[in-house]
Protein backbone atom coordinates (compact mmCIF):
# COMPACT_ATOMS: atom_id res chain seq x y z
CA UNK A 1 0.00 0.00 0.00
CA UNK A 2 1.31 3.44 -0.93
CA UNK A 3 1.39 6.09 1.72
CA UNK A 4 0.43 9.50 0.38
CA UNK A 5 3.26 12.01 0.40
CA UNK A 6 2.33 14.92 2.61
CA UNK A 7 3.60 18.05 0.85
CA UNK A 8 2.38 20.64 3.28
CA UNK A 9 0.28 20.79 6.39
CA UNK A 10 -2.24 23.54 6.90
CA UNK A 11 -2.85 24.19 10.55
CA UNK A 12 -6.20 25.71 11.32
CA UNK A 13 -4.54 27.92 13.92
CA UNK A 14 -2.47 29.52 11.18
CA UNK A 15 -5.53 30.58 9.23
CA UNK A 16 -7.48 33.77 9.68
CA UNK A 17 -11.00 32.70 8.84
CA UNK A 18 -12.19 36.29 9.24
CA UNK A 19 -9.88 37.57 6.51
CA UNK A 20 -12.63 37.63 3.90
CA UNK A 21 -14.78 39.72 6.26
CA UNK A 22 -11.87 42.13 6.71
CA UNK A 23 -11.58 42.42 2.90
CA UNK A 24 -15.29 43.14 2.55
CA UNK A 25 -15.24 45.67 5.38
CA UNK A 26 -12.18 47.50 4.02
CA UNK A 27 -13.60 47.61 0.50
CA UNK A 28 -16.99 48.81 1.73
CA UNK A 29 -15.48 52.07 2.95
CA UNK A 30 -15.04 53.34 -0.59
CA UNK A 31 -16.97 51.02 -2.91
CA UNK A 32 -19.92 50.20 -0.65
CA UNK A 33 -20.58 46.63 0.45
CA UNK A 34 -21.96 45.38 -2.86
CA UNK A 35 -18.62 45.49 -4.67
CA UNK A 36 -16.30 43.60 -2.28
CA UNK A 37 -19.07 41.17 -1.25
CA UNK A 38 -19.05 39.72 -4.77
CA UNK A 39 -16.01 37.66 -3.72
CA UNK A 40 -18.46 35.32 -1.97
CA UNK A 41 -19.83 34.36 -5.40
CA UNK A 42 -16.47 33.07 -6.70
CA UNK A 43 -16.85 29.47 -7.88
CA UNK A 44 -13.18 28.96 -8.76
CA UNK A 45 -13.80 28.54 -12.49
CA UNK A 46 -10.53 30.27 -13.40
CA UNK A 47 -11.73 32.49 -16.21
CA UNK A 48 -9.94 35.33 -14.43
CA UNK A 49 -6.59 33.57 -14.54
CA UNK A 50 -7.22 32.47 -18.12
CA UNK A 51 -7.82 36.10 -19.16
CA UNK A 52 -4.87 37.59 -17.31
CA UNK A 53 -2.00 39.16 -19.31
CA UNK A 54 0.29 39.06 -16.25
CA UNK A 55 -0.67 35.48 -15.47
CA UNK A 56 0.71 34.49 -18.88
CA UNK A 57 4.23 35.32 -17.76
CA UNK A 58 4.26 35.26 -13.95
CA UNK A 59 3.01 33.05 -11.13
CA UNK A 60 0.12 35.47 -10.49
CA UNK A 61 -3.13 33.49 -10.38
CA UNK A 62 -6.19 35.56 -9.55
CA UNK A 63 -8.23 32.45 -8.87
CA UNK A 64 -5.66 31.15 -6.38
CA UNK A 65 -5.54 34.45 -4.53
CA UNK A 66 -9.33 34.50 -4.20
CA UNK A 67 -9.39 30.93 -2.89
CA UNK A 68 -6.68 31.78 -0.38
CA UNK A 69 -8.65 34.82 0.78
CA UNK A 70 -11.73 32.66 1.33
CA UNK A 71 -9.78 30.02 3.25
CA UNK A 72 -7.97 32.62 5.34
CA UNK A 73 -4.35 32.62 4.19
CA UNK A 74 -4.05 36.23 5.25
CA UNK A 75 -0.31 36.47 5.66
CA UNK A 76 0.46 34.50 2.50
CA UNK A 77 -1.80 36.66 0.32
CA UNK A 78 -0.70 39.99 1.77
CA UNK A 79 3.01 39.24 1.61
CA UNK A 80 2.99 37.79 -1.91
CA UNK A 81 4.75 39.48 -4.81
CA UNK A 82 2.09 38.07 -7.13
CA UNK A 83 -0.55 40.38 -5.70
CA UNK A 84 1.32 43.27 -7.34
CA UNK A 85 1.53 41.80 -10.86
CA UNK A 86 -2.05 42.82 -11.70
CA UNK A 87 -2.02 45.71 -14.20
CA UNK A 88 -5.65 46.50 -13.32
CA UNK A 89 -6.65 45.86 -16.94
CA UNK A 90 -10.11 44.69 -15.79
CA UNK A 91 -10.30 41.88 -18.37
CA UNK A 92 -11.06 39.33 -15.63
CA UNK A 93 -13.67 41.54 -14.01
CA UNK A 94 -15.42 42.06 -17.36
CA UNK A 95 -15.46 38.33 -18.06
CA UNK A 96 -16.26 36.88 -14.63
CA UNK A 97 -19.40 34.75 -15.07
CA UNK A 98 -20.32 35.31 -11.42
CA UNK A 99 -19.98 39.08 -11.46
CA UNK A 100 -17.07 39.10 -9.01
CA UNK A 101 -15.47 42.56 -8.99
CA UNK A 102 -12.07 40.95 -9.24
CA UNK A 103 -9.92 43.97 -10.05
CA UNK A 104 -11.49 46.09 -7.31
CA UNK A 105 -10.90 43.26 -4.84
CA UNK A 106 -7.25 43.09 -5.88
CA UNK A 107 -6.98 46.82 -5.17
CA UNK A 108 -8.62 46.31 -1.77
CA UNK A 109 -6.19 43.49 -0.94
CA UNK A 110 -3.30 45.75 -1.91
CA UNK A 111 -4.64 48.48 0.40
CA UNK A 112 -4.53 46.01 3.28
CA UNK A 113 -1.09 44.79 2.23
CA UNK A 114 0.22 48.37 2.11
CA UNK A 115 -1.09 48.99 5.62
CA UNK A 116 0.68 45.83 6.78
CA UNK A 117 3.96 47.21 5.48
CA UNK A 118 4.19 45.41 2.14
CA UNK A 119 4.44 48.52 -0.04
CA UNK A 120 7.46 48.24 -2.34
CA UNK A 121 10.21 50.83 -2.10
CA UNK A 122 9.74 51.72 -5.76
CA UNK A 123 6.07 52.43 -5.07
CA UNK A 124 6.93 54.56 -2.05
CA UNK A 125 9.32 56.54 -4.22
CA UNK A 126 6.63 57.14 -6.86
CA UNK A 127 4.30 58.30 -4.10
CA UNK A 128 7.09 60.53 -2.79
CA UNK A 129 6.98 62.59 -5.99
CA UNK A 130 3.32 63.39 -5.35
CA UNK A 131 4.21 64.64 -1.86
CA UNK A 132 6.97 66.83 -3.29
CA UNK A 133 5.46 68.06 -6.55
CA UNK A 134 1.79 67.00 -6.79
CA UNK A 135 2.78 64.78 -9.73
CA UNK A 136 3.73 61.09 -9.77
CA UNK A 137 5.80 61.92 -12.86
CA UNK A 138 7.38 65.32 -12.34
CA UNK A 139 8.82 67.80 -14.84
CA UNK A 140 12.54 67.91 -15.61
CA UNK A 141 14.89 70.31 -17.37
CA UNK A 142 14.80 68.42 -20.67
CA UNK A 143 11.01 68.48 -20.94
CA UNK A 144 10.88 72.13 -19.90
CA UNK A 145 13.04 72.84 -22.93
CA UNK A 146 10.80 70.70 -25.15
CA UNK A 147 7.72 72.53 -23.89
CA UNK A 148 9.31 75.87 -24.67
CA UNK A 149 10.34 74.72 -28.13
CA UNK A 150 6.76 73.60 -28.81
CA UNK A 151 5.44 76.99 -27.77
CA UNK A 152 4.07 75.85 -24.41
CA UNK A 153 4.81 77.36 -21.01
CA UNK A 154 8.03 75.94 -19.49
CA UNK A 155 6.06 74.79 -16.47
CA UNK A 156 2.56 73.40 -16.97
CA UNK A 157 -0.34 75.21 -15.24
CA UNK A 158 -0.53 72.44 -12.64
CA UNK A 159 0.80 72.21 -9.08
CA UNK A 160 4.17 72.86 -10.74
CA UNK A 161 3.07 76.50 -11.22
CA UNK A 162 0.79 76.78 -8.19
CA UNK A 163 2.50 76.30 -4.80
CA UNK A 164 -0.72 77.19 -2.97
CA UNK A 165 -2.49 74.29 -4.71
CA UNK A 166 0.41 71.98 -3.86
CA UNK A 167 0.07 72.99 -0.19
CA UNK A 168 -3.61 72.06 -0.26
CA UNK A 169 -2.77 68.72 -1.86
CA UNK A 170 -0.14 68.07 0.82
CA UNK A 171 -2.70 68.93 3.46
CA UNK A 172 -4.96 66.18 2.07
CA UNK A 173 -2.08 63.68 2.27
CA UNK A 174 -1.65 64.55 5.96
CA UNK A 175 -5.36 64.27 6.71
CA UNK A 176 -5.68 60.82 5.17
CA UNK A 177 -2.45 59.75 6.96
CA UNK A 178 -0.94 58.85 3.63
CA UNK A 179 2.34 60.30 4.94
CA UNK A 180 2.44 57.64 7.65
CA UNK A 181 1.57 54.87 5.19
CA UNK A 182 4.34 55.84 2.78
CA UNK A 183 6.81 56.96 5.44
CA UNK A 184 7.22 60.51 4.19
CA UNK A 185 9.23 62.95 6.27
CA UNK A 186 7.89 66.51 6.00
CA UNK A 187 11.08 68.01 7.41
CA UNK A 188 13.46 66.55 4.89
CA UNK A 189 10.73 66.25 2.21
CA UNK A 190 12.05 62.77 1.51
CA UNK A 191 11.06 59.22 2.39
CA UNK A 192 12.19 58.22 5.85
CA UNK A 193 14.09 55.09 4.85
CA UNK A 194 15.66 55.29 1.40
CA UNK B 1 -22.99 71.91 -32.42
CA UNK B 2 -23.52 73.59 -29.07
CA UNK B 3 -20.54 75.71 -28.03
CA UNK B 4 -18.68 73.83 -25.39
CA UNK B 5 -15.66 74.72 -23.30
CA UNK B 6 -13.81 71.99 -21.43
CA UNK B 7 -11.51 72.11 -18.44
CA UNK B 8 -8.32 70.58 -19.80
CA UNK B 9 -6.94 68.04 -17.33
CA UNK B 10 -3.25 67.38 -18.02
CA UNK B 11 -2.24 64.85 -15.36
CA UNK B 12 1.46 63.94 -15.21
CA UNK B 13 2.68 62.05 -18.28
CA UNK B 14 1.28 64.58 -20.76
CA UNK B 15 2.78 67.87 -19.52
CA UNK B 16 5.89 66.32 -17.98
CA UNK B 17 6.89 63.72 -20.61
CA UNK B 18 4.81 64.06 -23.83
CA UNK B 19 3.77 67.70 -24.26
CA UNK B 20 3.11 66.92 -27.95
CA UNK B 21 -0.07 65.18 -26.81
CA UNK B 22 -1.32 68.34 -25.10
CA UNK B 23 -0.29 70.49 -28.04
CA UNK B 24 -1.88 68.33 -30.74
CA UNK B 25 -5.11 67.60 -28.86
CA UNK B 26 -5.83 71.22 -27.98
CA UNK B 27 -5.00 72.31 -31.56
CA UNK B 28 -7.19 69.71 -33.28
CA UNK B 29 -10.13 70.24 -30.95
CA UNK B 30 -9.92 74.00 -31.41
CA UNK B 31 -9.87 73.63 -35.17
CA UNK B 32 -12.99 71.47 -34.86
CA UNK B 33 -14.78 74.01 -32.66
CA UNK B 34 -14.10 72.76 -29.14
CA UNK B 35 -12.31 75.10 -26.76
CA UNK B 36 -10.54 74.19 -23.55
CA UNK B 37 -9.21 76.13 -20.56
CA UNK B 38 -6.40 75.37 -18.12
CA UNK B 39 -7.12 73.81 -14.72
CA UNK B 40 -4.85 75.89 -12.45
CA UNK B 41 -3.23 73.82 -9.72
CA UNK B 42 -4.44 70.41 -10.90
CA UNK B 43 -2.08 67.55 -10.08
CA UNK B 44 -1.76 63.81 -10.43
CA UNK B 45 -5.17 62.27 -11.16
CA UNK B 46 -3.91 60.11 -9.13
CA UNK B 47 -3.25 56.89 -11.06
CA UNK B 48 -6.18 54.58 -10.26
CA UNK B 49 -4.28 51.30 -10.23
CA UNK B 50 -1.27 52.75 -8.43
CA UNK B 51 -2.60 55.15 -5.78
CA UNK B 52 -5.88 53.21 -5.71
CA UNK B 53 -3.80 50.19 -4.79
CA UNK B 54 -1.98 52.00 -1.98
CA UNK B 55 -4.90 53.73 -0.31
CA UNK B 56 -8.31 54.13 -1.89
CA UNK B 57 -9.31 56.97 0.45
CA UNK B 58 -6.29 59.08 -0.45
CA UNK B 59 -6.80 58.28 -4.12
CA UNK B 60 -10.43 59.41 -3.92
CA UNK B 61 -9.68 62.63 -2.03
CA UNK B 62 -6.96 63.67 -4.49
CA UNK B 63 -9.20 62.88 -7.45
CA UNK B 64 -12.02 64.89 -5.86
CA UNK B 65 -9.64 67.85 -5.41
CA UNK B 66 -8.99 67.83 -9.16
CA UNK B 67 -12.71 67.63 -9.95
CA UNK B 68 -13.35 70.59 -7.62
CA UNK B 69 -11.03 72.77 -9.72
CA UNK B 70 -13.18 72.09 -12.79
CA UNK B 71 -16.37 72.65 -10.80
CA UNK B 72 -15.06 76.11 -9.90
CA UNK B 73 -14.55 76.76 -13.61
CA UNK B 74 -18.03 75.44 -14.35
CA UNK B 75 -16.72 73.15 -17.08
CA UNK B 76 -16.80 69.43 -17.79
CA UNK B 77 -13.36 67.84 -17.68
CA UNK B 78 -11.53 66.70 -20.79
CA UNK B 79 -8.93 63.96 -20.28
CA UNK B 80 -6.24 62.72 -22.67
CA UNK B 81 -5.03 59.70 -20.72
CA UNK B 82 -7.02 56.58 -19.84
CA UNK B 83 -5.48 56.64 -16.38
CA UNK B 84 -6.64 60.21 -15.71
CA UNK B 85 -10.02 59.46 -17.23
CA UNK B 86 -10.38 56.24 -15.26
CA UNK B 87 -9.41 57.90 -12.03
CA UNK B 88 -11.55 61.03 -12.29
CA UNK B 89 -14.54 59.31 -13.90
CA UNK B 90 -14.55 56.54 -11.29
CA UNK B 91 -14.16 59.00 -8.42
CA UNK B 92 -16.99 61.14 -9.82
CA UNK B 93 -19.16 58.03 -10.24
CA UNK B 94 -18.54 56.86 -6.67
CA UNK B 95 -19.12 60.31 -5.15
CA UNK B 96 -22.31 60.97 -7.13
CA UNK B 97 -23.68 57.59 -6.08
CA UNK B 98 -22.92 57.72 -2.35
CA UNK B 99 -23.84 60.84 -0.34
CA UNK B 100 -22.14 59.51 2.80
CA UNK B 101 -18.91 58.94 0.93
CA UNK B 102 -19.20 62.44 -0.50
CA UNK B 103 -19.54 63.86 3.02
CA UNK B 104 -16.46 61.97 4.17
CA UNK B 105 -14.41 63.26 1.25
CA UNK B 106 -15.66 66.81 1.77
CA UNK B 107 -14.50 66.66 5.40
CA UNK B 108 -11.01 66.01 4.06
CA UNK B 109 -11.28 68.80 1.46
CA UNK B 110 -12.80 71.40 3.82
CA UNK B 111 -12.79 74.28 4.33
CA UNK B 112 -11.26 75.58 1.08
CA UNK B 113 -12.86 73.06 -1.25
CA UNK B 114 -16.10 71.17 -1.61
CA UNK B 115 -16.98 68.46 -4.09
CA UNK B 116 -20.50 69.16 -5.35
CA UNK B 117 -21.01 66.78 -8.25
CA UNK B 118 -21.89 69.43 -10.80
CA UNK B 119 -19.75 68.42 -13.77
CA UNK B 120 -18.93 65.37 -15.88
CA UNK B 121 -15.62 63.76 -16.80
CA UNK B 122 -15.00 63.05 -20.49
CA UNK B 123 -12.35 61.26 -22.48
CA UNK B 124 -11.15 63.04 -25.63
CA UNK B 125 -12.42 60.07 -27.69
CA UNK B 126 -15.93 60.89 -26.46
CA UNK B 127 -15.44 64.53 -27.39
CA UNK B 128 -14.25 63.68 -30.91
CA UNK B 129 -17.00 61.09 -31.35
CA UNK B 130 -20.04 62.62 -29.62
CA UNK B 131 -19.47 66.40 -29.50
CA UNK B 132 -17.78 66.85 -32.87
CA UNK B 133 -18.86 63.73 -34.72
CA UNK B 134 -17.26 61.63 -37.43
CA UNK B 135 -18.94 63.59 -40.24
CA UNK B 136 -17.50 66.89 -39.12
CA UNK B 137 -14.03 65.40 -38.72
CA UNK B 138 -14.34 63.95 -42.22
CA UNK B 139 -14.96 67.42 -43.64
CA UNK B 140 -11.76 68.66 -41.98
CA UNK B 141 -9.51 66.00 -43.54
CA UNK B 142 -7.30 67.66 -46.17
CA UNK B 143 -4.52 65.07 -46.50
CA UNK B 144 -6.17 61.63 -46.34
CA UNK B 145 -3.85 58.96 -44.93
CA UNK B 146 -5.01 56.38 -47.48
CA UNK B 147 -2.90 53.24 -47.38
CA UNK B 148 -1.50 53.72 -43.88
CA UNK B 149 -1.91 50.57 -41.79
CA UNK B 150 -2.58 51.30 -38.13
CA UNK B 151 -2.59 49.02 -35.11
CA UNK B 152 -5.16 50.64 -32.83
CA UNK B 153 -4.48 50.27 -29.12
CA UNK B 154 -7.45 51.29 -26.95
CA UNK B 155 -5.89 50.81 -23.54
CA UNK B 156 -7.92 49.45 -20.66
CA UNK B 157 -9.35 52.23 -18.53
CA UNK B 158 -11.16 54.12 -21.26
CA UNK B 159 -13.67 51.26 -21.56
CA UNK B 160 -13.30 49.23 -18.37
CA UNK B 161 -14.89 48.62 -15.95
CA UNK B 162 -17.73 48.89 -18.49
CA UNK B 163 -20.43 49.02 -15.81
CA UNK B 164 -18.89 52.27 -14.53
CA UNK B 165 -17.67 53.79 -17.82
CA UNK B 166 -20.86 53.18 -19.77
CA UNK B 167 -19.38 52.88 -23.28
CA UNK B 168 -20.79 49.39 -23.87
CA UNK B 169 -19.00 46.05 -23.90
CA UNK B 170 -15.23 46.28 -23.96
CA UNK B 171 -14.36 43.15 -25.94
CA UNK B 172 -14.94 44.53 -29.46
CA UNK B 173 -15.31 48.31 -29.36
CA UNK B 174 -15.28 50.47 -32.48
CA UNK B 175 -14.99 54.10 -31.39
CA UNK B 176 -11.25 54.59 -31.84
CA UNK B 177 -11.17 52.46 -35.01
CA UNK B 178 -13.81 54.74 -36.52
CA UNK B 179 -11.83 57.85 -35.55
CA UNK B 180 -8.70 56.35 -37.12
CA UNK B 181 -10.45 55.25 -40.32
CA UNK B 182 -12.04 58.65 -40.93
CA UNK B 183 -8.49 59.89 -41.58
CA UNK B 184 -8.23 57.42 -44.47
CA UNK B 185 -5.90 55.07 -42.58
CA UNK B 186 -6.85 51.43 -42.10
CA UNK B 187 -7.33 49.97 -38.63
CA UNK B 188 -5.73 46.54 -38.96
CA UNK B 189 -7.01 43.59 -36.93
CA UNK B 190 -4.33 41.86 -34.85
CA UNK B 191 -4.05 39.19 -32.19
CA UNK B 192 -5.11 40.18 -28.68
CA UNK B 193 -5.93 43.71 -29.77
CA UNK B 194 -7.69 44.48 -26.49
CA UNK B 195 -4.79 43.35 -24.33
CA UNK B 196 -3.25 45.77 -21.84
CA UNK B 197 -0.03 47.67 -22.71
CA UNK B 198 1.56 46.64 -19.40
CA UNK B 199 1.83 50.12 -17.85
CA UNK B 200 -0.93 49.98 -15.26
CA UNK B 201 -1.51 48.88 -11.71
CA UNK B 202 1.94 49.97 -10.59
CA UNK B 203 3.52 47.08 -12.50
CA UNK B 204 5.69 49.40 -14.58
CA UNK B 205 7.06 51.00 -11.42
CA UNK B 206 7.51 47.84 -9.37
CA UNK B 207 8.28 45.13 -11.97
CA UNK B 208 9.43 46.82 -15.17
CA UNK B 209 10.38 43.56 -16.91
CA UNK B 210 6.89 42.10 -16.45
CA UNK B 211 5.33 45.30 -17.79
CA UNK B 212 7.68 45.39 -20.79
CA UNK B 213 7.14 41.73 -21.58
CA UNK B 214 3.44 42.50 -22.03
CA UNK B 215 4.31 45.51 -24.22
CA UNK B 216 6.67 43.36 -26.28
CA UNK B 217 3.91 40.79 -26.91
CA UNK B 218 1.53 43.49 -28.10
CA UNK B 219 4.08 45.09 -30.41
CA UNK B 220 4.98 41.69 -31.88
CA UNK B 221 1.30 40.95 -32.55
CA UNK B 222 0.88 44.30 -34.30
CA UNK B 223 3.98 43.86 -36.44
CA UNK B 224 2.87 40.34 -37.38
CA UNK B 225 -0.27 41.95 -38.82
CA UNK B 226 1.85 44.34 -40.91
CA UNK B 227 1.12 47.69 -39.29
CA UNK B 228 3.05 50.87 -40.10
CA UNK B 229 2.45 52.39 -36.67
CA UNK B 230 0.38 52.06 -33.53
CA UNK B 231 -2.15 54.72 -32.53
CA UNK B 232 -3.53 55.20 -29.02
CA UNK B 233 -5.83 57.56 -27.13
CA UNK B 234 -3.91 57.30 -23.84
CA UNK B 235 -0.77 59.09 -22.65
CA UNK B 236 0.24 56.26 -20.33
CA UNK B 237 -0.04 53.60 -23.04
CA UNK B 238 1.77 56.05 -25.33
CA UNK B 239 4.70 56.25 -22.91
CA UNK B 240 4.70 52.49 -22.44
CA UNK B 241 4.95 51.87 -26.20
CA UNK B 242 7.36 54.71 -27.02
CA UNK B 243 9.70 54.87 -24.03
CA UNK B 244 9.04 51.15 -23.52
CA UNK B 245 10.63 50.23 -26.84
CA UNK B 246 13.91 51.80 -25.70
CA UNK B 247 13.71 49.83 -22.44
CA UNK B 248 12.78 46.61 -24.30
CA UNK B 249 15.92 47.11 -26.39
CA UNK B 250 18.04 47.55 -23.26
CA UNK B 251 16.54 44.65 -21.32
CA UNK B 252 15.52 42.06 -23.93
CA UNK B 253 17.56 43.19 -26.94
CA UNK B 254 14.58 43.46 -29.32
CA UNK B 255 14.62 46.41 -31.69
CA UNK B 256 11.16 47.07 -33.18
CA UNK B 257 11.21 50.76 -34.16
CA UNK B 258 7.41 50.79 -34.34
CA UNK B 259 6.27 54.44 -34.56
CA UNK B 260 3.84 55.41 -31.79
CA UNK B 261 1.26 58.11 -32.53
CA UNK B 262 -1.26 59.63 -30.20
CA UNK B 263 -4.67 59.92 -31.85
CA UNK B 264 -4.62 63.70 -32.24
CA UNK B 265 -1.19 63.44 -33.89
CA UNK B 266 -2.58 61.06 -36.52
CA UNK B 267 -5.58 63.33 -37.01
CA UNK B 268 -3.26 66.34 -37.22
CA UNK B 269 -1.35 64.77 -40.11
CA UNK B 270 -4.64 64.17 -41.92
CA UNK B 271 -5.67 67.76 -41.26
CA UNK B 272 -2.52 68.99 -42.97
CA UNK B 273 -0.32 69.77 -40.00
CA UNK B 274 3.44 69.42 -40.03
CA UNK B 275 4.67 66.60 -37.71
CA UNK B 276 6.77 69.17 -35.82
CA UNK B 277 3.64 71.18 -35.04
CA UNK B 278 2.29 68.02 -33.40
CA UNK B 279 5.40 67.35 -31.29
CA UNK B 280 6.07 64.12 -33.16
CA UNK B 281 9.81 64.80 -33.32
CA UNK B 282 10.05 64.84 -29.52
CA UNK B 283 9.51 61.15 -28.92
CA UNK B 284 11.92 58.25 -28.36
CA UNK B 285 10.99 56.20 -31.42
CA UNK B 286 11.21 58.03 -34.72
CA UNK B 287 7.90 58.59 -36.48
CA UNK B 288 9.69 59.24 -39.80
CA UNK B 289 8.78 55.80 -41.26
CA UNK B 290 5.11 56.88 -41.15
CA UNK B 291 5.87 60.06 -43.04
CA UNK B 292 8.01 58.18 -45.57
CA UNK B 293 5.26 55.62 -46.11
CA UNK B 294 2.71 58.40 -46.66
CA UNK B 295 5.10 60.16 -49.03
CA UNK B 296 5.58 56.94 -50.98
CA UNK B 297 1.83 56.41 -51.28
CA UNK B 298 1.21 59.79 -52.88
Amino acid sequence: MHMPVIKSVIRLNDLDIHFVDEVIKTGSEVFGEDVPKTIMACMQCGRCSGSCPSGRRTAFRTRTIFREVMIGFREKVLSSDELWYCTTCYTCQERCPRGVKTTEIIRILRNIAAKEGYMAKSHKMAAGYVFKTGHAVAINEEIQNVREELGLSRLPPTTHSHPEALAKLQDILRRTHFDELVGFDWETMELKEV
Amino acid sequence: MEEKIYACFLGCVIPNRYPGIELSTVKMLRELGVESVDMPGAGCCPAPGVFGSFDLKTWLALAARNICIAEELGCDIMTMCNGCYGSLQEADHLLKGDPLLKDKVNEILAPEMEYKGTINVKHQVEIFTDDIGIERIKEAITVPLDGLRVGVHYGCHFLKPSAVRGHGKAERPGMVDALVEVTGAKSVEYKDKMMCCGFGGGVRTRDLEVALDITREKITNMLDAGVDCTVNPCASCHLQFDRGQVEIGDIFGDVFNLPVLYYSQLLGLAMGYNPRELGMHKQNISTDPVLEKLEGLK
